[in-house]
């Protein structure tokens, strides 16, 4: 992501340090990460210290300090999943993906994450992908909605 | 539409909307909050509408995609007005049918109906429907009739009315006055007195004034503010701004999860539109109070949800909460005084000003007054979102609503409160919702989330999922929570993998103690209720699992064994195909064994197994019986007895 | 500024609004036990062990005396059986960290915590924050900052701030109760400090 595009983000916001959560929300999510530079520069033109951008950056999980895959697979563990079975979606997923919650494959095709709750508590388990949310899922069915993605 | 400049032009615009519609004509309201999209509502909106313009009604049909209707397990849903009749999981195929027996014919289409699963009977209109009948849907009642984005369809159901008499019939201590006979108390958890909170922060020295809608609902399993954003985003601005008029602000911020993207859209166009029409901005409705709202996303952190910590979110830190005293209504945001109140608390203000605080206190208990939304998930057959008064049973919840308990299973246990709630156990289902009992039973009334267990959730298992759920969001300041909830999950998660020991239970305690008395804020203090809560009612299931490392839920995987019954299996290779670990040894004809060394406990083949044979069984605390000698694991056809 | 009175331990102490209860105290040469409290830095409030019990018009209850303002006719008091309790546990979940710090382990012998109660915890740090709240607002550089929540929080230098500022400063090094401080800064400056060329 260039100097300009974040520039531009931050002018949108007219250059409020009270606004600095929502700039890195939406470089977070044009660019599925938050580069060093992003950062550092978001520190200059907003006059706050690196140390609590940093800290933000960290803190809230809506970010991500390395680059995210293609497809981001949130699993929800919320109490109703979990009471219906959650865990052996996000079992059967890791054995899938290859990957722990967190991580992003090789080809940055996938990443995991566990999600504590999506809200569609009478649809659990819940898987949501980019944006969509496939319900009432067995271990299998999550495979095979996972294999459809490219 | 022009600006709306007066509570006079407020009546002749919604005389004009009103005057727009038929009150015959056939309505067509389909759900389309994100429960029911995610099965496909987007689809039948779709469907609809072009099925209504191919047989020819568009124009004499009103379509909308509404906010949620509640009954969430049932979507998507369909409500035909004016007969109300009520359609569940209808597809996309559905609609032709629908379009022309319904809408055209005036047929209903009984398939598609509630059959009612006592007698059998199907329940063509919605309020007849158990699940909807034994309800009271004040708050959240409007959400089936109006589509989320409209303000007219705000307008047409009395919108914006009680906000023209706070600001032209009342004065800012009379909406107070209201709201503190009204006996409002808050919906976020807290269970505050509004009034009393709105009345601090008018009288508290300082200026500007802050009003807040804390929407960063973050109890797993509730959604009830996700919906009523999503569904009826006008009702919470109106409150707001009702409130903030009575505090004396002018300006506010609504905090919303950044993971509730379908309620931050249709919020950001009901402030566009309302402050196109006058009713929020300068100069609202031409009365000359000015208000301002900004919308601020969450980034992910549940403990943002507690009010100190959501304001240093919104002065672009970390989420840390503050100590208290001093209270927000004092000094809050940049250290003045600030008001800060749940979604359905602002969503049920218009309604209070509208009826007057008295009518709203004659629903409900002593303590607690009015009705709450509550989320029904778990092993219940009807989950949604409800709205009851105050003061009914859990009893009725879970089984007049609610619909008891699916597969014949056993209640065990309601979960309220969230991770800071505790659970209630089968004898105390007589237990009125009220703020106040539920405390007393060791729980608390929380957001709003009810989750319903059965026999086979493990309450030790609970315990270290919320307690897990706390260490994973705690912000980390203090030592109570930070170290304290930490060792707590340690060691109820060696309870689950048949670790503990007796004296384990004195350790945890002792942690509660100084995790409640000594954590800077309610997620350190609260965050021992589940275990507490599940020690008292359930204190069998913890012995079980510390003295004889058994887990009599038959969940926790470290302590259970899954084994086929060789008396019962057939031999039908379903389970063997199935077992993601080839852990099942045998053939066709030949009683299968799994190997205790490679089984994982799964429970693929469990659910697998047709229940005719109902061959495999999980045990727990007991060793695994020996497999039955190679010799006797053919099966072998009896002969057939003659029949002359 | 009004002057009023409280009561701390029997003894009438004197005190002004927007004192806090550990100020009042102080000033009466009344000890409570600190840890993250420095009187250079904003009250912090993380470490908990300056708790007392404070009673007030109709209410009884423990409040955290470096952040807990004063108010008329507060009564204090800064040990009992239960405050003792707390204290004692704070300083065992403390000392599964950092179990030979000088200052955890003279309260230990105080308050009779055992430092084997928890198994020992991965790092030495106890999160005082006193060196990056003291790099934040005394000496204004934000050399070194806090990153992540919960139990993964961690203090972290910044190395191209770090490598600029530390090595003629170090007067963080000495408030470091447990010199997990001096650890950090060392590792970060082998892994991480820019190469000068």
């Amino acid at each position: 992501m260039d100097i300009e595009r974040i520039d531009q983000i931050i002018d949108r916001h007219q250059g409020e340090a009270s606004s600095l959560i929502q700039v890195l929300l939406d470089i977070q999510s044009e660019n599925h990460w938050l580069p060093k530079l992003a950062l550092s520069r978001v520190s200059e033109k907003l006059q706050v210290e690196l140390s609590r951008i940093r800290h933000i950056a960290t803190f809230y999980k809506a970010f991500s300090l390395v680059p995210k895959g293609r497809h981001e697979v949130h699993i929800c563990m919320g109490t109703a999943c979990h009471v219906r079975g959650a865990t052996r979606v996000l079992d059967k997923v890791q054995e899938f993906t290859g990957l722990k919650p967190g991580e992003t494959d090789l080809e940055l095709k996938f990443s995991l994450e566990t999600v504590n709750c999506l809200g569609c508590c009478a649809l659990g388990p819940v898987m949501e992908i980019n944006g969509k949310t496939h319900g009432k899922l067995s271990p299998g069915q999550a495979a095979d909605v996972l294999g459809g993605y490219e | 539409m022009a600006r709306i400049n007066s509570p006079e032009e407020l009546a002749k615009v919604r005389h004009d909307v009103l005057a727009k519609r038929d009150p015959k004509a056939p309505r067509m309201s389909i759900c389309a909050g994100t429960g029911c999209l995610a099965s496909g509502a987007s689809q039948v909106v779709a469907a609809a509408e072009q099925e209504i313009e191919q047989q020819g009604l568009k124009g004499s049909v009103e379509l909308r995609g509404t906010g949620c209707h509640g009954f969430c397990e049932r979507g998507p849903i369909i409500v035909m007005a004016p007969e109300e009749t009520c359609y569940l999981q209808v597809t996309p195929e559905d609609v032709p049918e629908i379009v022309s027996q319904t809408l055209r014919e005036k047929k209903v289409v009984e398939r598609l109906l509630y059959v009612d699963p006592t007698t059998g009977e199907k329940v063509p209109n919605e309020s007849d429907i158990p699940f909807y009948k034994n309800q009271e849907r004040l708050v959240f009642g409007p959400n089936r009739k109006i589509d989320p984005r409209s303000i007219e369809d705000y307008l047409a159901i009395g919108g914006y009315e009680a906000l023209a008499k706070a600001l032209f019939e009342m004065t800012p201590e009379q909406v107070i006055g209201e709201v503190k006979e009204a006996n409002l108390r808050g919906r976020g958890g807290g269970g505050f007195p509004a009034g009393i909170k709105w009345e601090a922060a008018r009288n508290a020295p300082g200026d500007p004034k802050y009003v807040i809608v804390n929407c960063d609902e973050g109890d797993p399993g509730a959604y009830m503010d996700r919906s009523l954003m999503e569904g009826n985003p006008f009702s919470v601005l109106e409150g707001l701004l009702i409130g903030a008029y009575a505090i004396g602000a002018q300006e506010g911020y609504v905090y919303i999860r950044q993971e509730y993207p379908l309620a931050v859209e249709n919020l950001g166009i009901a402030i566009e539109k309302a402050e196109q029409y006058g009713l929020l901005g300068k100069d609202v409705l031409g009365s000359g109070f000015d208000f301002n709202i900004k919308v601020h996303r969450g980034a992910g952190a549940f403990v943002c949800g507690e009010e100190t910590a959501l304001l240093m979110s919104l002065e672009g830190k970390v989420g840390e909460p503050r100590p208290r005293p001093p209270y927000p209504a004092v000094s809050g945001l940049w250290g003045k005084p600030t008001n800060i109140n749940n979604v359905e608390t602002w969503a049920t203000i218009p309604l209070i000003v509208n009826r007057g605080g008295s009518a709203f206190a004659s629903i409900g208990t002593e303590g607690s007054k009015g009705t709450k939304i509550f989320s029904l998930v778990g092993k219940i057959t009807n989950t949604g979102l409800v709205e009851v008064p105050m003061g009914i049973t859990l009893r009725d919840i879970v089984y007049k609503i609610g619909g008891g308990i699916p597969g014949g299973k056993k209640f065990k246990a309601v979960q309220t409160g969230g991770p800071s709630g505790g659970c209630i156990p089968e004898e105390r289902l007589d237990l009125k919702v009220d703020f106040d009992e539920l405390t007393k039973a060791g729980s608390m009334m929380g957001s709003g989330g009810m989750i319903v267990m059965d026999e086979d959730t493990c309450m030790v298992d609970v315990a270290r999922y919320f307690i897990n759920f706390l260490t994973d969001e705690s912000c980390g300041k203090c030592v109570p929570c930070r170290e304290g909830l930490r060792q707590m999950q340690k060691i109820l998660t060696r309870f689950t993998e048949g670790k503990g020991k007796e004296s384990d239970i004195e350790v945890l305690e002792g942690l509660a103690e100084v995790a409640q008395e000594a954590s800077l804020c309610a997620l350190g203090k609260t965050g021992p209720n589940p275990f507490l809560s599940t020690f008292r009612y359930f204190r069998d299931e913890y012995e079980a699992h510390i003295k004889e490392k058994r887990c009599p839920a038959l969940s926790c995987k470290a302590l259970i064994a899954t084994i086929i019954d060789p008396e019962k299996c057939k031999a039908c290779m379903l389970c063997l195909k199935a077992c993601p670990e080839g852990a099942i040894d045998g053939g066709k004809k030949k009683i299968h064994i799994i190997d205790q060394e490679k089984c994982t406990n799964c429970g693929t083949c469990l659910e697998v197994c047709p229940s005719r044979f109902d061959a495999v069984r999980k045990i727990s605390g007991e060793p695994v019986p020996p497999p039955i000698p190679e010799a006797q694991r053919m099966i072998v056809k009896k002969a057939k007895r003659n029949v002359t | 500024m009004t002057e009023f009175l409280l009561q701390i331990d029997g003894k009438e102490v004197k005190a002004r609004s927007g004192m806090t209860v550990l100020e009042a105290a102080q000033s009466a040469g009344i000890a409570i036990p600190t840890l993250c409290h420095h009187e250079k830095l904003a009250p912090f409030g993380g470490c908990r062990l300056c708790i007392v019990e404070a009673r007030g018009q109709g209410w009884t209850k423990l409040v955290v005396s470096c952040v807990h303002p004063v108010e008329e006719e507060l009564v204090i008091k800064t040990r009992s059986e239960k405050i003792d309790r707390i204290r004692r546990g704070l300083l065992e979940l403390l000392l599964a960290h950092a179990p030979h710090a000088p200052v955890l382990e003279e309260m230990a012998r105080e308050y009779g915590a055992d430092k084997n109660r928890f198994e020992p915890g991965a790092s030495f740090c106890i999160h005082c924050g006193l060196c990056v709240r003291y790099c934040a607002e005394v000496k204004k550089k934000n050399a070194i900052g806090f990153i992540d929540r919960g139990i993964r929080k961690e203090i972290s230098f910044i190395p191209e701030i770090a490598s600029q500022e530390c090595d003629d400063c170090k007067e963080c090094f000495p408030l470091c109760p447990t010199s997990y401080l001096q650890a950090a800064y060392v590792l970060t400056k082998s892994l991480a400090f820019p190469s000068k060329s």
